[in-house]
């Protein structure tokens, strides 16, 4: 016996937005049964897990704090995936943001202005950009599957700034600690408030505002959909298929770049080994939770910070390993994927025995 | 002349016959594309199967092979009665099939890829020496150490034969076969085959070429529109016979009250030479054409001679290496890409309607986008989109072509085909090209639609245009065209006047007989 996915003639428009819905129910009754596995209160543990963490300010600052990064890289990455390109190194493009933007706090230490946050933010943008620019170049002049080079370039990323923080940039005031110099005043993102959510998440809400005209008003967005979806169409149109490579991985890597500043600048203060609990892989579930259209992946944004908080606190009230988060991310992107490939094909089940049509060999 | 048909073999089936196919019929909806069919092969014959594209030949050669199953008729192999449910049975027969396009892994060599199409439980070793022994014998030299990726057509289609002579046929269906090859490598080919017949290997030969069936084949059988229409010894019958057989002796009606006033040349292809996109495809030789404002010009041919490769080239898809060789409305275009061609004033409708000419999955208003960006009239302004002015666009084409929608702005792909190809012919003639290209205008279109679609050809040229139609349908290509030529294996002919061109001229020039028969192996080498 054989199983199959046949393509349904139609699918319904209602289950396509229903999907991330239906994948967050299956992913909840998952979580249930794997607490319950470990013998917790799947009832108080998904409580912990889900609903706490948006019940105190405190928690839900953490949870903004989380979701401007998620929410600026998940909107790029939308777009790049709505043209059919496959940027899965927005981690390593956030890593090499960092970096960049680092450049201007370490080494014009005493520059103290405005300037000097617009100075690093566009520099992370840059170093982001710059970084997906190798992945796109290959893919257009080699034809490189972009898949497999971006995520190659994420860990030599990561061994860079591992030896930048090490060697040339470290503090040396921080007794041999691996991280730079503090950064202070203007190198530092301005707080909201009093606690620790800084403007962050309001260039990510001018990201989602920009993206979505681009996508519904622009012939640029026009371009990008007809390339995704059709290409052969997009060459009829005189639309180029390599420019828009270019142009997907570059905007995709250049908002992963100012999220990775935005992490050095915001929550962290310094240039350290690890500026992300893995932003730039969760921003690819984000996308797909968010229907590769950017005000979905705003709420998407959210819903994933949560999961990281609510990781922290399972962690400390219920001593689950912190890999759990991880857990739910990954069984989250698996049920999505499955409600959408359900929703584009049904199973059938082929006898062995069974005489079946061929069409042609 | 074209009336000797021979019936050989009584109403009883006879064991003479290798395989009998009677009153085969296939329907495909309204459409018969096998209408009560008979076929005979005998043992150690090598029988063509002639037949312009549609004529129904694929169809038979399918239900032959098991692929796909007749409404009506049946087969008889060595006498007896037979279903060949799957293509799986017919091997069991002892028929194989070479196909056109071949389906092989280039990462693997040649044993493992041969391998793959036999029990599971073989040894790649024992495989080896039996593909060295085979391909010898039969004057098919493979080496099976080789990577797929490094052969050349021939020796993949070479590969495919070896497949096939393995499993010891007793029928050896070949489609199309000299289609990819070059001069020497058909000949090699038909030693090959002469060879099989001798030892009494019956080969089924589809083909349109002329010349090659003359050559090589004992008995041809001709269809034409799904009917057997003559069944020859074509070693007895000249190659415009054959040609007057395979087009059909119908008087074709000329729209002769047609007023013939050709004005400029709006479209000239000069010396136009492209190599050919992969293993394939077609080479484009020293095209030559002019067309002028106020005539159609229609280009016949047999489907895969290089058709969508020339309008992929005049639409600017594939640029030329020189801006001389494709001039249109007096601009010599030929680097342009195809958004500045359309600035220029010309119009393209390709053969695909769906993925090539409409996104499937956009709205009606949004493909006019797709080839509407950078007109005038404002469907883009720096860089955003006006989507009311192409709601607008599309309310018109819709009205002014009889485009049938269930919903004011529905997804491309929801449309019939006729009323796709209406809204795709459309939107071209509503910016009033001063050049239309356009390829298969009425390809699996109802009769209603492709009417329409024919009279806005005419009244566009009759406007002052220049029209080029690309198209394997004589009927409506006599219906349309002032002017014809032929392409064949990526050359054009001349074009003549459709008032003086016959049927058996047009079959003679499908066939190939305008060719370059030196410089295409050169071209093909080179390639």
């Amino acid at each position: 016996m054989k199983l199959v996915l046949e393509k349904r003639s139609e699918h319904s428009e209602l289950m396509t937005l229903m999907s991330p819905v239906l994948a967050i129910i299956l992913t909840v009754i998952t979580g249930a049964i794997i607490f319950a596995v470990q013998g917790l209160n799947p009832f108080s543990a998904l409580f912990v897990y889900f609903i706490e963490p948006i019940t105190s300010l405190w928690s839900f600052e953490e949870v903004l704090v989380k979701a401007a990064p998620l929410i600026l890289i998940g909107a790029g990455l939308s777009v790049c995936y709505m043209a059919n390109v496959w940027n899965i190194g927005a981690e390593g493009q956030l890593t090499m943001g960092a970096l960049a933007g680092s450049f201007v706090p370490i080494i014009f230490s005493s520059w103290q202005s405005p300037l000097t946050l617009v100075a690093m933010l566009v520099m992370g943008a840059l170093g982001g950009a710059a970084f997906a620019a190798i992945p796109a170049f290959l893919k257009n002049r080699f034809n490189a599957n972009e898949i497999l080079t971006s995520l190659m370039l994420v860990y030599i990323a990561q061994l860079i700034l591992d030896w930048v923080v090490r060697g040339p940039w470290r503090d040396p005031q921080g007794y041999n600690f691996p991280q730079s110099i503090a950064f202070e005043g203007w190198q530092l993102l301005p707080i909201l408030g009093s606690g620790r959510v800084h403007i962050g998440i309001i260039l990510a809400i001018i990201t989602v505002i920009i993206l979505t005209v681009l996508m519904n008003r622009t012939l640029k967005g026009f371009e990008i959909l007809v390339i995704g979806n059709a290409p052969r169409a997009g060459r009829f149109a005189g639309f180029s298929r390599k420019k828009i490579v270019w142009f997907t991985l570059l905007l995709s890597g250049g908002l992963a770049g100012l999220a990775g500043i935005g992490e050095v600048a915001g929550p962290s203060g310094q240039l350290q080994t690890a500026i992300s609990p893995g932003y730039g892989f969760t921003a690819i579930i984000v996308a797909f939770l968010g229907r590769l259209n950017p005000i979905g992946v705003f709420f998407a944004g959210i819903m994933l910070a949560i999961t990281y908080i609510g990781g922290e606190a399972a962690q400390i009230t219920l001593g689950v390993s912190d890999k759990t988060a991880q857990v739910f991310q990954g069984v989250l992107l698996f049920f999505i994927l499955a409600c959408d490939t359900l929703i584009l094909y049904r199973i059938k089940m082929l006898g062995s025995t069974k005489q079946q049509p061929v069409a042609a060999e | 002349m074209g009336k000797n048909i021979s019936i050989r073999g009584g109403t009883a089936a006879s064991t003479e016959y290798l395989l009998e196919a009677r009153g085969i019929t296939k329907m495909y909806g309204d459409l018969a594309a096998n209408n009560d069919v008979a076929l005979k092969i005998a043992p150690g014959e090598i029988h063509a199967l002639l037949g312009e594209n549609g004529a129904g030949k694929s169809t038979l050669v399918k239900i032959i092979y098991g692929s796909i199953q007749p409404t009506e008729g049946e087969l008889y192999w060595l006498g007896e009665k037979v279903h060949i449910a799957n293509p799986a049975a017919a091997r069991n027969l002892g028929v194989g099939m070479v196909f056109q396009h071949f389906s092989l892994f280039e990462a693997l060599n040649v044993a493992e890829n041969i391998a793959l199409a036999l029990p599971k439980d073989i040894d790649i070793k024992d495989l080896s020496e039996k593909i060295s022994e085979v391909s010898k014998e039969y004057g098919l030299p493979l080496e099976p150490t080789a990577l797929v990726a490094d052969l050349s057509v021939g020796e993949r289609q070479r590969i495919e034969i070896v497949r096939c002579l393995l499993q010891e046929p007793r029928l050896l269906i070949m489609d199309e076969p000299t289609a990819v090859l070059t001069p020497q490598e058909a000949d090699q080919l038909f030693l090959t085959l002469e060879r099989l017949a001798s030892e009494g290997c019956a080969v089924l030969y589809i083909s349109h070429r002329l010349d090659e069936v003359k050559r090589l084949c004992h008995d041809a059988t001709i269809l034409r529109m799904g009917k057997v229409v003559g069944h020859v010894n074509p070693q007895q019958e000249t190659a415009a016979s054959l040609a007057r057989l395979m087009v059909g002796a119908d008087v074709h009606a000329i729209n002769a009250n047609r007023e013939y006033n050709p004005g400029d040349t709006l479209l000239k292809l000069n010396n136009l030479c492209q190599n050919a996109d992969g293993p394939f495809g077609v080479s484009l030789l020293d095209i030559n054409l002019d067309v002028k404002a106020g005539e159609v010009v229609a280009i016949a041919g047999v489907a895969g001679n290089g058709q969508s490769e020339l309008f992929d080239a005049i639409s600017g898809e594939r640029t030329s290496s020189s801006a001389a060789t494709i001039r249109i409305d007096g601009r010599d275009s030929g680097l342009d890409n195809i958004t500045l061609r359309r600035k220029n004033g010309a119009g393209f409708v390709p053969e695909e309607r769906l993925g090539h000419g409409a996104v499937p999955g956009l709205s009606l208003s949004e493909n006019i986008v797709l080839t509407r960006h950078s007109d005038d009239d404002g469907l883009s302004k720096s860089g955003f989109l006006d989507r009311e002015s192409a709601v607008a666009i599309n309310e018109r084409i819709t009205r002014d072509y009889d485009v049938r929608k269930g919903k004011p702005d529905p997804e491309a792909r929801s449309l019939s085909g006729g009323n796709l190809q209406k809204f795709v012919v459309g939107r071209e003639l509503d910016r009033k090209p001063k050049v239309l290209v356009i390829n298969q205008p009425t390809w699996g279109v109802d009769a209603g639609a492709a009417a329409l679609i024919r009279q806005a050809m005419i009244d566009l040229a009759l406007s002052g245009s220049a029209v080029l139609v690309i198209s394997q349908d004589l009927d409506e290509i006599f219906e349309v065209a002032d002017r014809i030529a032929v392409i064949s294996r990526g050359q054009l002919s001349d074009a003549y006047a459709s008032s003086e061109l016959s049927l058996e001229k047009i079959g003679l020039l499908m066939a190939g007989e305008h060719e370059k028969k030196t410089t295409i192996q050169d071209e093909k080498v080179s390639a």
